[in-house]
């Protein structure tokens, strides 16, 4: 008995471990940057995903969407390089460039070509370091963004999300909407996007996660090379700190449509407390977008309302969510919100049984391995685990994280989180018998 | 850079979903092809990089082959799909695959219906063995029916009736397809997706879902004679189905008139054109057009701002403020070739068409630039090497490109084909497309609310 005990025990530590492969190193640089990498040289190219710590919230007040507007001028032109020069540079590396704003970050995904190493990551230096702002591309841009506010004031989505966010944050800069307001978008010159860029974009606060056709040396050496030339930490003071201001509600949005879009959202959990690997699990169950959730269960199998629905945590740095999102005819959406807010109270006040926390542990850890799908997956999760503060180790230890959950740490959780009264529901749309309501 | 996405998000998010704008081919990865007594044919993809696996199953049947008057019953099938068999009850398929960690989905466009999963390779036979059971032997309540009657709906709702984008789409293809069914939405009219039933829905199932129909891809940690194995202890026993013959759907006559459309939204907050051809696919032994045709695309409106009508519609003039070219020839029949225009804001929509119509004549009387014809074929050869990370998606391309009737060889093929086509045929096959009278002109724009 205990030999073959032994043997079993050998078997599932073999397969908590890392089975999949993946085999992540820390690389500091010979000037003291830092990136995680995971190598692989089967294919002949390299993803990074960088990540500077600087983001929309850095903004003036009355200049707004200028981290958006910049990230649209990265492929405008560079250096020497005007924008269609810059772009036939582009593609003739092959070098495959994006660039994002977010509300706490600026992104950069990068892909290129192992034979194009060196002339590829000189284009991305030179798009860091001396962006363009030549006045024909700034104003084409502008176009383009406003072109773009315009349509986010006629998108069912994009209303609920303002005005949702609005509950959420009240003045606070993470309320606001990554493009900007009109204004804001016509006030800005060439010379707020470069004094953005320098506060945005600086060497100390910068992550880079990186996968594929790459040595430890080689990565160091890049690191240097690409942010150098990069200034330090800018004059910039972060904004307020953020608080959560959302309460229990309804807000209803005419919108001429036959279908309402509905969101809703109370106070959540921070990526950095204990719970939150308990909580995210509490949400698989609750509402996953992939797995069978209650909320899909409930709302699409069972009573056919939506074609999906899906509740998720949010987390910046000060400040957490849980929300959820869905669609439904106008004439089912007050069905709708009450079955949500039955599957709320159903599981903060009775939880979850043995058999649903297992059936969902073995469908998270199943599933872990099969997120680390090829090189640029894996650079973004890794830039991602080391914007969240995690140990290197995590990956390792995950599995075995879920596993040891207990159904009183998911029951303890849930009726700690959930509070049905205190959701807030955006409804854009035309329901039937809804009407605006604070409670 | 993304802000342009944005743009099309609005402009073509309908179109988007159906086709992947600029096909590219795999390169290194090991393929061998197997077909079965009952006429399953199988393709396996190895890529031992991850030890997870992706099957899909493709039917050669989607919204272009049901019979007239039952619109979306293709799609409606897909969902039913999901509901169990005599062997796995209610709820078996989807719990199983998530149990064992997996991911699944599936998805249906004019021409096939595709299942697709995902998951740890060593649990490939358990989702085989689940595919294959539901191919002949799908039980169905009238419970089943009806909720997901409504789930259909409410997609319906959620991407057509909720997008002006896609209900614009949807009047296009009614409008280019004077006799071909491409002229009916995948998802269905809603009118005929209430009537549909349980006779239409059985009838459908038993004339399209046979081994002799379908085309099994494994793509992943796997080895071919493995997959062979468990393919003849599970899809072996299906059946044979006699009755099934290739596909013959109505063609198009000669077209002899340009149709406009003025389509009114109130919910368009930045109007903009689309132009629709009729064009040519890609068919056995006979890819050089649609090959072309895909150059052109990227010559025209894929090469970011060096792009043809970028250039001649938004640098030189400020005529529009967003322009794009989009061609697939990833169909059974003809298809369409597309060009989208945001004038911007103090142009109007006849300027702006004008321009691009000019824009057009212009380049049939230039030809095509040879460097920017280097460089576009360069970044195509890229792409394929970028495309090997995701052995789901080359499963899926390579998924798409046999259930329209190539062969493997016609796909180990096209890479070079489009490296070899020349400057000449590219005008050749744009002198041929640019036919205003098998075209289609949309126009979207907003309307005062009443």
């Amino acid at each position: 008995m205990r030999r073959s005990f032994a043997i079993f025990l050998c078997v599932s530590l073999m397969v908590a471990a890392p089975s999949y492969g993946l085999e992540v190193k820390q690389v500091t640089s010979p000037g003291g940057l830092k990136a995680w990498l995971v190598e692989d040289h089967t294919i002949p190219f390299t993803a990074l995903e960088i990540d500077f710590g600087g983001g929309a919230v850095l903004e003036a007040p009355d200049k707004l969407g200028t981290a958006y507007f910049l990230a649209g001028m990265m492929e405008e032109g560079a250096g020497d390089y005007s924008a269609d020069e810059f772009q036939r540079r582009q593609q003739e590396l092959a070098v495959d460039l994006s660039f994002d704003a977010y509300q706490e970050t600026m992104s950069v995904s990068v892909k290129f070509l192992t034979e194009n190493k060196d002339e590829s990551l000189e284009l991305l230096r030179l798009a860091l370091e001396q962006p363009r702002f030549d006045s024909d591309r700034l104003e084409f841009v502008r176009s383009q963004i406003l072109a773009i506010i315009a349509n986010r004031e006629k998108d069912a989505t994009d209303i609920a999300y303002m005005a949702l966010n609005k509950e959420s944050f009240g003045d606070h800069p993470l309320g606001d909407v990554i493009e900007g307001q009109v204004e804001t978008i016509q006030s800005i010159s060439a010379e707020d996007l470069e004094e953005f860029r320098q506060q945005a974009l600086t060497r100390d606060d910068v992550i880079v996660g990186a996968a594929g056709d790459i040595t430890e040396e080689e990565l160091g050496s890049l690191l240097d090379e690409l942010f150098a030339g990069l200034s330090g930490p800018g004059p910039s003071s972060p904004p307020d700190k953020a608080q959560s201001l959302i309460n229990g509600g309804l807000t209803v949005i005419d919108y001429p449509s036959p279908q309402s879009f509905i969101v809703f959202r109370h106070e959540g959990i921070l990526s950095d407390n204990p719970d939150f690997l308990t909580a995210y699990v509490m949400n698989e169950i609750l509402g996953s977008q992939s797995y069978l959730s209650r909320l899909k269960e409930e709302v699409r199998e069972k009573r056919g309302l939506t074609y999906g629905i899906a509740s998720y945590l949010s987390s910046y740095d000060d400040v957490a969510f849980i929300s959820g999102q869905f669609s439904t005819d106008n004439n089912t959406v007050a069905e709708a919100v009450e079955v949500v807010k039955d599957i709320w109270t159903d599981l903060a006040e009775n939880g979850v049984s043995e058999e649903e926390l297992q059936s969902v542990k073995t469908y998270l850890t199943g599933a872990y391995p099969l997120r680390f799908d090829g090189n640029s997956r894996i650079a973004s999760i890794l830039a991602a685990m080391q914007r969240d503060e995690r140990d290197i180790t995590y990956f390792d230890h995950r599995n075995d994280r879920v596993n040891a959950l207990t159904v009183e740490d998911i029951n303890r959780v849930a009726a700690r989180l959930l509070k049905p009264e205190e959701l807030h529901f955006v409804v854009v749309g035309q329901p039937v018998g809804l009407e605006s309501a604070r409670y | 850079m993304r802000e342009i996405a944005l743009i099309i998000r609005w402009a073509l998010s309908f179109l988007a979903m159906m086709i992947v704008s600029f096909q590219v081919a795999l390169a290194a990865q090991e393929m061998t092809e197997y077909r079965l007594d009952n006429g399953l044919h199988i393709v396996v993809i190895e890529d031992h990089r991850t030890p997870a696996v992706t099957q899909t199953l493709w039917y050669r049947v989607g919204g272009s082959d049901g019979p007239p008057g039952k619109s979306g019953l293709a799609h409606y099938v897909e969902h039913l799909m999901f509901k169990g068999t005599e062997k796995f009850g209610p709820g078996v398929f989807n719990r199983t695959v998530q149990d064992l960690g997996g991911m699944d989905n599936a998805f249906t466009s004019f021409d096939y219906t595709a299942y697709i999963q995902r998951i740890s390779a060593d649990n490939i036979e358990r989702i085989m063995e689940l595919e294959a059971d539901r191919m002949q032997g799908l039980l169905l309540t009238e419970e089943d029916i009806e909720i997901e009657r409504l789930v259909v709906l409410e997609e319906r709702h959620t991407r057509t009736d909720s997008n002006p984008g896609a209900l614009l789409q949807e009047q296009m293809n009614a409008a280019l397809f004077l006799n071909h069914p491409y002229s009916i939405p995948i998802i269905g009219w809603r009118h005929e997706i209430e009537t549909l039933n349980r006779d239409d829905i059985f009838e459908f199932y038993r004339a399209h879902y046979a081994p002799n129909n379908a085309i099994l891809i494994i793509a992943g940690d796997v080895e071919p004679d493995e997959v062979l194995q468990y393919a003849r202890t599970h899809y072996g026993p299906l059946t044979f189905n006699p009755d099934i013959a290739e596909r013959q759907r109505p063609q198009e006559p000669r077209q002899l008139a340009a149709r406009r459309l003025i389509f009114q939204d109130e919910r368009v907050s930045t109007p903009y054109i689309v132009r629709d051809y009729l064009a040519p696919e890609r068919n056995s032994n006979a890819q050089r057009e649609a090959a072309s045709l895909e150059l052109l695309a990227a010559i025209l409106g894929g090469d970011g701002i060096n792009s043809y009508l970028t250039q001649k519609l938004e640098v030189d003039v400020d005529i529009a403020i967003y322009s794009s070219a989009n061609y697939s020839g990833q169909y059974v029949d003809k298809n369409s070739f597309g060009l989208v225009v945001v004038p911007a804001e103090s142009v109007s929509m006849e300027e702006a068409e004008e321009a691009l119509d000019r824009a057009l004549d212009e380049f049939l009387q230039e030809g095509v630039e040879d460097s920017q014809l280097r460089r576009i074929k360069k970044s195509i050869h890229a792409s394929w090497i970028y495309e090997q990370d995701s052995v789901q998606n080359v499963a899926r391309r390579i998924g798409q490109e046999l259930t329209i009737g190539l062969t493997l060889e016609d796909i180990r093929a096209w890479p070079d084909i489009l490296q070899s086509i020349t400057s000449e045929e590219i005008m050749d096959a744009a002198r041929r497309l640019f036919q205003l009278e098998s075209s289609v002109t949309g126009w979207a724009m907003g309307k005062p609310k009443s």
